[in-house]
C-alpha cells in the first residue's frame, strides 16, 4: 500500500505575523511549523505504516526552506519526501497550488492521498479537493477517523453536530482534520536519520501534464488586495450588575445593534 | 571553529523543547510538590526515544551523539530538573558503563531494553562512609561457585527503586599497589527483584523531589557470576569513567536549570511594576540580566564542548568537570539573582525560579562536587 500525504510549511502564528511592504506574508521572516491539519493527516499515514505496513511518500510545494517539513515528516516516520520547488511556481493561488501538487503525484504511484483539510495561513480548505478533480480521484473531505477494509477507505466525515461513514474504493483522496489524531513526535534518532536520506527535489520541468498557464502568479485567478494580521478588539465592557439587570442590559444591547 | 548547530541537532532542539513545554513543564510544580516520581512522563519518554539517545542503533538507542543527549538533558532541566536528572542517571550512569564495559550478551540483556526505555537504569556507588572519598568503599562481593554474593549498603541513589537495572560497585578483595594494600574494586550489574536486594527509605530533599532517591541494601545478594562488569578489579577505572561521563548530563541540567530561571525572570521583569514602571526598565535589573545572560551562555558554550569532546577525544574529563564545576555555579547564582528579581513573589513556591533554586544546589554537589571537579581539573594541571 502506497500513501502520498501533501503537507505545508506555515507560518507559526504563535511567533507573530509579519508582511512584505506589498502586503503578501514575509515567509522568510516568520517561524514556521507543519501545517497541523496536514500533521495530523501524517500521522494517519503514519499508523497505515504502523498496521499494515504502508509506504509513506510526504509532497510538499514551497520555497527551498520547505525541505524542513519534508525532514520533520521523515524524522517523524515517513519514508520518502519530494520537495516541489521553482522560481515560476511562486506566487501561486489554490488552483495553481492543485495543479501544480497534481502535476507531481501523476509521477506517483498511489492508493491514498492525505491532505489536510486546510492550511492555517490561507484557511481555504480548497487545494485538496480540486487536486483530487485534477487526478479525477473520489474525494472524502474533513476526516475525523480513517480504516481501510480491502481495497477502499472508510472515512468518518465530520459535521458540526454529527459525522457521516463514507466508504470509498482506493485510489481516492481523503482531507485530514487536526482533530483526527494527536500526532506523535520526532524521534532523536529519527531527525538523524531524515538528515541523512535524499529528499528529491523537482521543478517545473518535472510536472507532469500541466499547462504553463495553470501555474505560478499567472495560473492564479485569485489575486489579493491586501492582507493584514487579525485586527485586536478593543478591551470590551465590563459590568457588574445582578442577574435580572445583567439579562435585560444583555437583550437591550443586542437590540440595539438589531441582533434582536 | 563553527559555532553553528547542525540542523540535526537544531531539530532535536526543536523536539526537545516541544516535549518539555508540552508533556513536563505543566507537571514540574506537582511533581516538586508531591515528590511522585514523573512515572507516566518517564513513560512517554522512553516512547520517543529520550532514554537511549547516545546509545548506537544496535543497542536499540537512537544513534545521536553526546551534544544531542546533552540537548535533551537542557531542555527538560529548563521547566523541570526532576525529569532532567532521570535522563541523566539514567543514561549516563548507567547505559553508558554497560556499553563501554559489557560483554554482547551483557548488552543484549541490559543495555538494549534499557536503551529502548522498557527499563530504566540507576548508578550504586555512593555509601554512607564513600562519597567523595570513592575508595571508601565498604560493599563487599564476594565469588561463591558460580555467583557472586554481595553485602553492604548504598545511599542517596538516583531513579531508586524506579530503576530495573542497577551497576553497582563493591570491593572483591585486596592487591598490593606500590606496596601497600588497597582495596581491589569491581562492578556489576545488579537486577531489581533479586532476593536479598532492598530499598531502604526514601531521602526527602531539598530540590529535584520528584526524583527517587533511595538506600540500597543487599543482604547476601546473589547474583549470577556473569553480571560482573568489565573486569575483576575494573571496578574503580569504570566508576571514573562513568562519572566523566555523568559530570556532562549533570552540567547540561544545571545549564537548563539556569536558562529556565532566567527565562522565567524576563517574563517577570517585563510586567512587575514598581514606581510606576516595569522594573526591566531599572539598570540594577538590566545590568543583572546581563549578568545572568553571559553566564549562562558560556556554562553552555562549556557543556556543549565537554559533549562534542565525549565523542571525539578518549579522554574528556577535564572538560566535563569544567562544564560542570561552571554549569553548576552558574545555576546556582543565577536562580539566585532569579529569585532575588521576583522579590516576595520568588520565595513563593507558585512561582517556577524558587523551585529552581532548590533544584539548582543539588547540581554543585552531585556526581562531583565542585570541589572534586577543582580536584580533578587541576590534577589536569598539574600532571
Amino acid at each position: 500500500m502506497k500513501v502520498v500525504v501533501c503537507v505545508k510549511q506555515v507560518p507559526d502564528t504563535k511567533g507573530g505575523v509579519k508582511f512584505k511592504p506589498d502586503g503578501t506574508l514575509d515567509r522568510v521572516a516568520m517561524l514556521t511549523i507543519m501545517n497541523p491539519d496536514d500533521k495530523a493527516g501524517l500521522e494517519a499515514a503514519l499508523r497505515l505504516k504502523d498496521q499494515y505496513g504502508a509506504e509513506v511518500t510526504v509532497v510538499t510545494m514551497g520555497l527551498p526552506k520547505a525541505e524542513e517539513v519534508l525532514r520533520e515528516a521523515m524524522a517523524m516516520g515517513a519514508d520518502n519526501g519530494i520537495l516541489v520547488t521553482d522560481r515560476v511556481l511562486g506566487g501561486a493561488d489554490t488552483w495553481a497550488t492543485s495543479q501544480t501538487i497534481a502535476g507531481a503525484l501523476r509521477n506517483l504511484e498511489y492508493d491514498l492521498i492525505i491532505t489536510g483539510r486546510q492550511a492555517i495561513d490561507g484557511d481555504t480548505a480548497q487545494v485538496g479537493p480540486q487536486i483530487s478533480e485534477h487526478l479525477g480521484l473520489p474525494v472524502i473531505s474533513y476526516a475525523q477517523d480513517i480504516k481501510i477494509e480491502g481495497d477502499s477507505v472508510i472515512v468518518q466525515r465530520q459535521y458540526d453536530d454529527r459525522y457521516h461513514i463514507v466508504k470509498a474504493k482506493m485510489p481516492c483522496l481523503v482531507t485530514a482534520l487536526a482533530e483526527l489524531n494527536e500526532p506523535r513526535y520526532m524521534t532523536p534518532g529519527g531527525i538523524f536519520d531524515a538528515y541523512k536520506k535524499d529528499i528529491t527535489v523537482w521543478g517545473r520541468k518535472d510536472l507532469k501534464d500541466v499547462l504553463d498557464s495553470n501555474l505560478g502568479l499567472k495560473g492564479s485567478p485569485t489575486q489579493i488586495a491586501k492582507a493584514s494580521d487579525k485586527v485586536r478588539k478593543g478591551a470590551g465592557e465590563k459590568v457588574v450588575l445582578d442577574a435580572t439587570e445583567s439579562v435585560d442590559y444583555i437583550v437591550g444591547k443586542l437590540t440595539e445593534k438589531h441582533v434582536l | 571553529m563553527n559555532f553553528t548547530l547542525s540542523k540535526e541537532h537544531e531539530m532535536a532542539r526543536t523536539l526537545f523543547r516541544e516535549f518539555a513545554e508540552k508533556e513536563v513543564k505543566p507537571l514540574a510544580q506537582e511533581v516538586d510538590e508531591t515528590e511522585q516520581f514523573p512515572r507516566e512522563t518517564v513513560a512517554k519518554m522512553a516512547k520517543t526515544g529520550f532514554l537511549g539517545i547516545p546509545v548506537p542503533k544496535e543497542y536499540g538507542g537512537q544513534g545521536c551523539d553526546p551534544l544531542a543527549y546533552a540537548m535533551c538533558v537542557e531542555e527538560l532541566s529548563k521547566v523541570c530538573g526532576t525529569t532532567g536528572v532521570i535522563v541523566s542517571a539514567h543514561t549516563s550512569l548507567c547505559c553508558d558503563p554497560i556499553q563501554t564495559y559489557g560483554t554482547e550478551e551483557q548488552k543484549q540483556k541490559y543495555l538494549v531494553p534499557l536503551a529502548k526505555g522498557e527499563k530504566l537504569g540507576a548508578f550504586g556507588l555512593t555509601e554512607p562512609g564513600a562519597g567523595t572519598d570513592a575508595q571508601g568503599q565498604q560493599t563487599k562481593a564476594v565469588l561463591d561457585g558460580d555467583e557472586w554474593v554481595l553485602n553492604g549498603t548504598k545511599i542517596f541513589i538516583t531513579n531508586g527503586k524506579e530503576a530495573d537495572v542497577y551497576v553497582v560497585i563493591a570491593v572483591t578483595g585486596t592487591v598490593e599497589k606500590r606496596g601497600r594494600l588497597q582495596k581491589e574494586i569491581s562492578a556489576f550489574i545488579v537486577e531489581k527483584g533479586t532476593p536479598g536486594f532492598t530499598f531502604g527509605t526514601k531521602e526527602k530533599k531539598m530540590g529535584i523531589r520528584g526524583s527517587a532517591t533511595y538506600e540500597l541494601i543487599f543482604t547476601d545478594c546473589r547474583i549470577p557470576k556473569e553480571n560482573l562488569l568489565g573486569k575483576k578489579g575494573e571496578g574503580f577505572k569504570i566508576a571514573m569513567h562513568t562519572l566523566d561521563g555523568g559530570r556532562i548530563g549533570i552540567a547540561a541540567q544545571a545549564l537548563g536549570i539556569a536558562e529556565g530561571a532566567l527565562e522565567r525572570t524576563i517574563e517577570y521583569v517585563k510586567e512587575r511594576k514598581q514606581f510606576g514602571r516595569a522594573i526591566g526598565q531599572f539598570q540594577n535589573t538590566q545590568f543583572q540580566l546581563a549578568d545572568m545572560a553571559t553566564k549562562v551562555q558560556a556554562a553552555q558554550m562549556m557543556v556543549y564542548r565537554a559533549a562534542v569532546a565525549k565523542a571525539t577525544q578518549k579522554d574528556y574529563g577535564f572538560e566535563a568537570a569544567m562544564a560542570k564545576l561552571y554549569a553548576a555555579e552558574v545555576a546556582m547564582e543565577v536562580t539566585t539573582k532569579a529569585v532575588q528579581l521576583h522579590g516576595g513573589y520568588g520565595y513563593i513556591r507558585e512561582y517556577d525560579v524558587e523551585r529552581m533554586m532548590r533544584d539548582a544546589k543539588i547540581t554543585e554537589i552531585y556526581e562531583g562536587t565542585s570541589e572534586v571537579q577543582r580536584m580533578v581539573i587541576s590534577a589536569n594541571l598539574l600532571k
